[in-house]
């Protein structure tokens, strides 16, 4: 995509380094050849960045093109879009397959060739007054109108009405007609002849132009705050995808860029991660209730004589096996009923909810240090452009400085695909391939570490050499074994590797 | 029938905020004892449109307390008699219709009140109702008079007379206005 090029600036270009633990391959100002963002596929994924006009532009292009073969009204065409969800191939797989009466009717559409219709025009052609079922009024035929379906009411309550189901519901092109149980659908063309209020006819194009993007699965907004753009792709897949605000997103999800991991882990991961269930696995795994209150007790050390602290209750009962202290005597230190059955299975079971927590604290905390690092990466920008400047000062071109920003850039990059990882591992269940990616997952993160102590360095005009020659092998071994890492999962992927825990 | 409530969070509530349309001092009355229009804002008209056909013609079992609403237009007491050969024959109940300002853009409130609340599967003991056309399914097409309609005959389908299982918990717990509870409308053959 045009916006790459900007962002990656290649300062730096020529051969590929040997992308080994490279301290003695130096001196050489190479890159690969690769863009830092560059996709594991060969093939670039296609894709637009379209702002609000441009977005309403391609609607019409859509009914357009469904139209120079249905021959349709626009309205029409566009609420039955709106219906098959703006996939058109869809739209006429069904028009073109099913009964026409049993597909406009699903589209809440009255069918335009049935006969009926013409009776109803007949019918709204008469002359004696009418009265609106809405205010009861008496009214002559042209203030009263209606859909197809020939419910009429007068114009001052369609207006009426429609402007309570656009301001008050927030409905766009799903307002169905006025009268009771009837689902025939209010086409945009008609909205906007009987609603004159120009801020009505506003917030009504914008709820289409919503529905529009959010039913279609080739456009996604933004996800970025305040933003105002949508991304349109040839074809949906998890990829990446850079706004012209600067957010880089998955179009599949909407979230950050995720590699390695795929969506569906990653939306479990979060919401696993949002709600309190791991309170309550915590709860589970580290305290006990007494076997009389019930009020829950963490044992913090001491012997298994517990006497509940709770004034009204006071009860006490061994924690191992809950029962009342009594029949114990004197043993504080043992229950010797502890291998009772049921103790044991109670047992059994805080272990296992034990490792389990354990075990997610362990991805969780690596998981949130990536993301803390990333953070402060961000205000290595601010530091690393401070000390760019002062190098130039010293006797370096603007060009020889740049490898620090480039750092930077690979910095976070690892970092957050790192962060993903550690998503990816919870959910992966143990095989020799896991345990090669593991050992990349490994070698990528102490590589970037690495990398991140050397910038945190100050730089002083005497290692000034040195340390660009050490930042700059970190870097490239670090962007190289990111590749590694990331084309080793999408092996995976392709080759059913990888089995799942849940 | 209702099995599910929960309360309404994410639509905006339809109702937030009713402004009492200005009081009606006591209306002179026709012959007939109706009262007369005075004021043509199409609220009122559709109102007493709505009331004269309720007085005229009003539907078996239904009587419109015109005291409350000569008192108030937008508060409405109408009596409803359990039909004979159902499971509520003999018995008397009342229910309360509230408009807004929007009505008939927005449907009315209403509820049973009184002493006697119709123990019915869809009928809570505080007097809510569930009752799609009083939500979602309401239509400016439709009048008080078709609401009467729909409460009688939901009264007469009943062949036990039972509480909503959940009644305890909802009477607790929902807001004032039935409105404001967002329903799930499971079966509509009782």
């Amino acid at each position: 995509m045009d916006s790459d090029n900007e962002f990656l600036d290649n300062v730096d270009s020529g051969n590929v380094s040997s992308g080994d633990e490279g301290d003695e391959d130096f001196g050489m100002d190479v890159d690969p050849a690769s863009s830092t963002e560059r996709q594991l596929d060969t093939e670039e994924y296609q894709y637009k960045v379209l702002t609000t006009d441009e977005i309403v532009q391609h609607q019409r292009e859509i009914i357009d093109e469904v139209n120079v073969v249905l021959k349709l009204s626009t309205p029409t065409t566009r609420i039955l879009l709106n219906h098959f969800k703006w996939d058109k191939e869809k739209l006429f797989e069904k028009y073109f397959d099913g009964n026409p009466e049993e597909f406009f009717k699903c589209a809440h559409v009255i069918n335009p060739f049935s006969k009926g219709t013409e009776a109803v025009r007949q019918k709204t052609t008469r002359n004696h007054p009418e009265e609106c079922e809405i205010c009861f009024s008496l009214l002559p035929p042209d203030s009263m109108t209606g859909l197809e379906c020939g419910h009429r009411f007068c114009l001052t309550c369609w207006r009426e009405y429609l402007t309570t189901k656009i301001l008050t519901e927030g409905l766009g092109q799903t307002i169905s007609c006025a009268a009771h149980g009837c689902d025939i659908l209010v086409d945009d063309v008609t909205v906007t002849k009987l609603v004159p209020d120009t801020r009505v006819k506003v917030k009504y194009q914008q709820l289409i132009t919503n529905s529009f993007v959010e039913c279609n699965q080739l456009l996604r907004w933004c996800p970025s705050v305040d933003c105002t753009y949508a991304i349109k792709v040839n074809y949906a897949e998890s990829r990446l995808v850079r706004c012209k605000c600067g957010h880089v997103f998955c179009f599949a999800c909407g979230e950050n860029w995720h590699e390695p991991v795929q969506c569906r882990w990653l939306k479990k991961w979060i919401k696993k991660c949002d709600d309190d269930s791991e309170t309550s696995n915590w709860i589970a795994a580290n305290t006990k209730e007494c076997p009389k209150c019930s009020v829950t007790i963490e044992k913090d050390g001491g012997c298994n004589h517990m006497v509940c602290k709770n004034q009204n209750c006071k009860y006490d009962f061994c924690w191992v096996c809950l029962g009342s202290w009594e029949p114990h005597g004197s043993s504080w230190y043992n229950c010797n009923r502890y291998d009772e059955d049921e103790a044991k299975a109670a047992r059994d079971a805080q272990e296992k909810l034990r490792s389990s927590l354990a075990r997610y604290l362990h991805y969780y905390n690596r998981y949130m240090n990536h993301m803390q690092s990333m953070k402060f990466e961000n205000k290595l920008y601010a530091s690393v452009k401070q000390k760019m400047e002062e190098m130039q000062q010293h006797n370096m071109s603007w060009i020889e400085v740049q490898f620090l920003k480039k750092a930077v850039d690979i910095l976070c990059q690892c970092r957050q695909t790192l962060m993903y990882t550690y998503v990816f591992a919870y959910y992966l269940k143990k095989n020799n391939q896991s345990m090669i990616f593991e050992d990349n997952q490994k070698d990528l993160e102490s590589a970037t570490e690495m990398l991140s102590e050397y910038l945190e360095r100050d730089i002083t005009s005497e290692n000034l050499a040195d340390i660009k020659q050490k930042v700059q092998d970190k870097y490239r071994y670090c962007e190289k074994r990111r590749t590694v890492l990331l084309d080793h999962v999408h092996e995976g992927y392709e080759k059913d590797w990888w089995d799942y825990t849940e | 029938m209702l099995k599910l409530f929960k309360k309404t969070k994410d639509k905006i509530p339809k109702s937030e905020i009713i402004i009492e349309p200005k009081e009606l001092k006591t209306p002179p009355l026709s012959k007939c004892g109706k009262p007369l229009l005075l004021d043509n804002t199409r609220w009122e008209r559709r109102l007493h449109k709505e009331l004269m056909s309720l007085i005229k013609e009003p539907p078996p079992g239904v009587t419109v307390d015109t005291e409350s609403v000569q008192q108030n237009l937008s508060e409405w007491k109408i009596n409803i008699k359990g039909f004979e050969g159902t499971l509520y024959e003999g018995e008397d109940f009342q229910l309360l219709f509230k408009f807004n300002n929007k009505y008939p853009f927005d449907s009315p409130e209403v509820t049973f009140i009184g002493n006697n609340i119709p123990v019915h599967p869809h009928v809570y003991s505080n007097g809510h109702i569930c009752l799609s056309i009083l939500t979602e399914d309401w239509s400016p097409a439709l009048s008080v008079q078709s609401v009467c309609l729909s409460i009688a005959s939901m009264l007469s389908s009943c062949r036990e007379k039972k509480r909503p299982p959940d009644n305890t918990l909802y009477v607790k717990t929902c807001n004032k206005n039935p409105k404001k509870t967002k329903w799930w409308y499971h079966d509509d053959s009782v």
